[in-house]
């Protein structure tokens, strides 16, 4: 999934401080399994900016909706109705959604109320780590099913590094090397022969190197 | 033949090579790189210039490489793949070359985390190995990682790092082949201190017949005090430094702690020269290169010879 974080308060009342009546929508799909911007997190976040308001001695409307998916123009139409009784709108959803509602609202002022983070996994109650960069030509089955782009500091195709040590990697003692976890698994599954062959230099092109990226599925697209 | 590069000479004449190290000056100050090349000069066979060591910025290693050559010594040029994507270093490759720098060094580069410039991106377009198959091919096949031909391809001696030290040591040796395997020609190996553990890693590079393909010069760093030898230890990641030799240092009163430092380098070169697939020394004695003639006059490395 997507993961994100709530930004710090303070950068939020600021981007609302000239605004008297906005719509704060949550999203149903990754935010709300990584508890940073669900239909809960609308909640508490709409009474803080309100409490916040208050203090301030202004008066602060706010709108909650949170839609089943804000990355998709269909569910974007379900905030038409309210658009127009308000002067800006708060997004909790990550950047995909924030932009779709750009896309779809040219006169409203949208502002992110998370920094989207990684793409990652949960490894246990409340611990998300990242796991996927996007590259674009995956590369898993030839390293254990450990991605080294995501996953080592260095990125490191052939790794480990001189710096690896006890399983962990040279920046942050708290981190997995990834090239530990490569190397034990290729172990495991007796593919140790798999370590010797060179992942030859990576064409970035599938990734970011080749520009903002789309997928035309000619057999859906209308 | 490889290239045209000393080092390659010496350690093809089967004489044991000695290698050392001169970090460029965090500002646009020659002189400091040029009284450090001095010290060397009649010591080393070639000289590795750092790239942005520990990630701090530092005058660039090609720029350093330059006052090198003008001096009559053979800098070595480190790069690493943090820094730069493959244009820039397959441009800076070119230019060394065109100076005449013919050596190089091929590496990944610590993290940003460790240097002053903790914010930047670490780029890694390549990897160490990649990198060392990218030179590889500019200089065998004429051709840029691109696949277009180079005009006058630059004929480097191809060298990188290993750490016997590093975990997992099982992996270390199957690493060393991958390097082989990408087309290294030398090693130059991570300070030892840990002799035993070294000469495991060997047995390992010699049972595979790996030093009969690449020439290993063991990694070589004098200790200046007993606080140094702690701070290695403890913060320098992937160095092993056995509390025997710790204590070793302690144990002499600080104003002797120097010369135990160096007493120490000299044994571990007399006792590494014995060990099989060893071809020469690296002796890196960082922001202390005055001590360098003397570890190498000491070890019974000179004269230097004349190839
Ligand atoms: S220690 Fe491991 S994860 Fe960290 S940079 Fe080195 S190889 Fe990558």
């Amino acid at each position: 999934m997507i993961t994100a974080e709530r930004k710090p308060m303070e950068e939020l009342t600021e981007y609302v401080k000239n605004h008297d009546r906005i719509l704060l929508v949550g999203c149903n799909e990754c935010v709300t399994v990584c508890a940073a911007g669900g239909r809960k997190e609308v909640a508490l976040l709409a009474s803080a900016l309100q409490m916040d308001a208050m203090q301030k001695g202004k008066t602060l409307d706010i709108t909650e909706i949170t839609l089943e998916r804000q990355c998709d123009p269909e569910y974007i139409e379900e905030l038409t109705p309210h658009i127009d009784q308000v002067d800006a709108v708060m997004s909790m959803a990550c950047g995909c959604g924030v932009q779709e509602i750009a896309r779809r609202f040219k006169n409203t002022p949208v502002f992110p109320a998370v920094n989207t983070k990684f793409m990652g996994a949960s490894e246990r109650q409340g611990v998300w780590a990242e796991r996927c960069q996007g590259c674009g030509s995956c590369l898993l089955g030839l390293t254990g099913g450990i991605c080294p782009i995501a996953r080592c500091a260095k990125r490191l195709l052939n790794g480990p590094c001189g710096g690896s040590s006890n399983g962990k990697c040279e920046i942050n003692p708290d981190l997995d090397c990834a090239w530990q976890l490569i190397w034990d698994r290729l172990k495991a599954l007796g593919m140790e022969k798999q370590y010797e062959e060179i992942i030859p230099a990576k064409n970035w092109v599938s990734g970011r190197g080749g520009g903002p990226r789309k997928i035309i599925r000619e057999d859906l697209a209308e | 033949m490889k290239s045209e590069s000393v080092l390659e000479k010496v350690l093809v004449s089967g004489q044991l090579a000695v290698t050392s190290e001169c970090g460029p000056p965090r500002g646009a100050v020659p002189e400091i790189i040029k009284e450090k090349a001095e010290l060397l000069k009649d010591y080393a066979d070639a000289v590795n210039v750092t790239d942005n060591q520990t990630a701090m910025v530092r005058m660039s290693s090609f720029a350093a490489c330059v006052f090198l050559k003008q001096m009559g010594l053979n800098p070595i040029l480190q790069m690493v793949t943090r820094d730069r994507n493959r244009l820039a270093m397959q441009s800076d490759i070119l230019g060394a070359y065109a100076h005449g720098i013919d050596t190089m060094l091929c590496l990944s580069g610590d993290h940003p985390h460790f240097g002053d410039h903790p914010e930047a991106i670490n780029v890694h377009d390549l990897d160490s190995i990649q990198l060392i198959q990218m030179v590889k091919t500019m200089r065998d096949e004429g051709k840029f990682q691109g696949g277009a031909d180079i005009l006058n391809p630059p004929k480097m001696f191809i060298g990188a790092a290993a750490n016997p030290f590093a975990d997992p040591f099982e992996l270390r040796v199957a690493r060393l082949s991958k390097k082989i395997n990408a087309g290294v020609d030398f090693i130059q190996t991570q300070c030892i201190y840990n002799i035993d553990k070294f000469e495991k890693w060997m047995k390992g590079v010699t049972d595979r017949g790996l030093h009969k393909k690449v020439y290993i010069l063991a990694g070589i760093t004098p200790m200046k005090s007993a606080g140094m030898a702690r701070y290695m230890k403890n913060k320098v990641p992937g160095m092993d430094v056995p509390d025997e030799i710790i204590k070793r240092i302690a144990d002499v009163p600080q104003k002797k702690q120097a010369d135990e430092g160096i007493k120490i380098c000299i044994e571990t070169i007399q006792r590494l020269k014995e060990v099989e697939g060893v071809s020469g020394f690296h002796i890196m004695a960082i922001e202390w290169e005055q001590k360098v003639p003397e570890i190498i006059e000491q070890a019974g490395l000179l004269p230097r010879p004349v190839v």
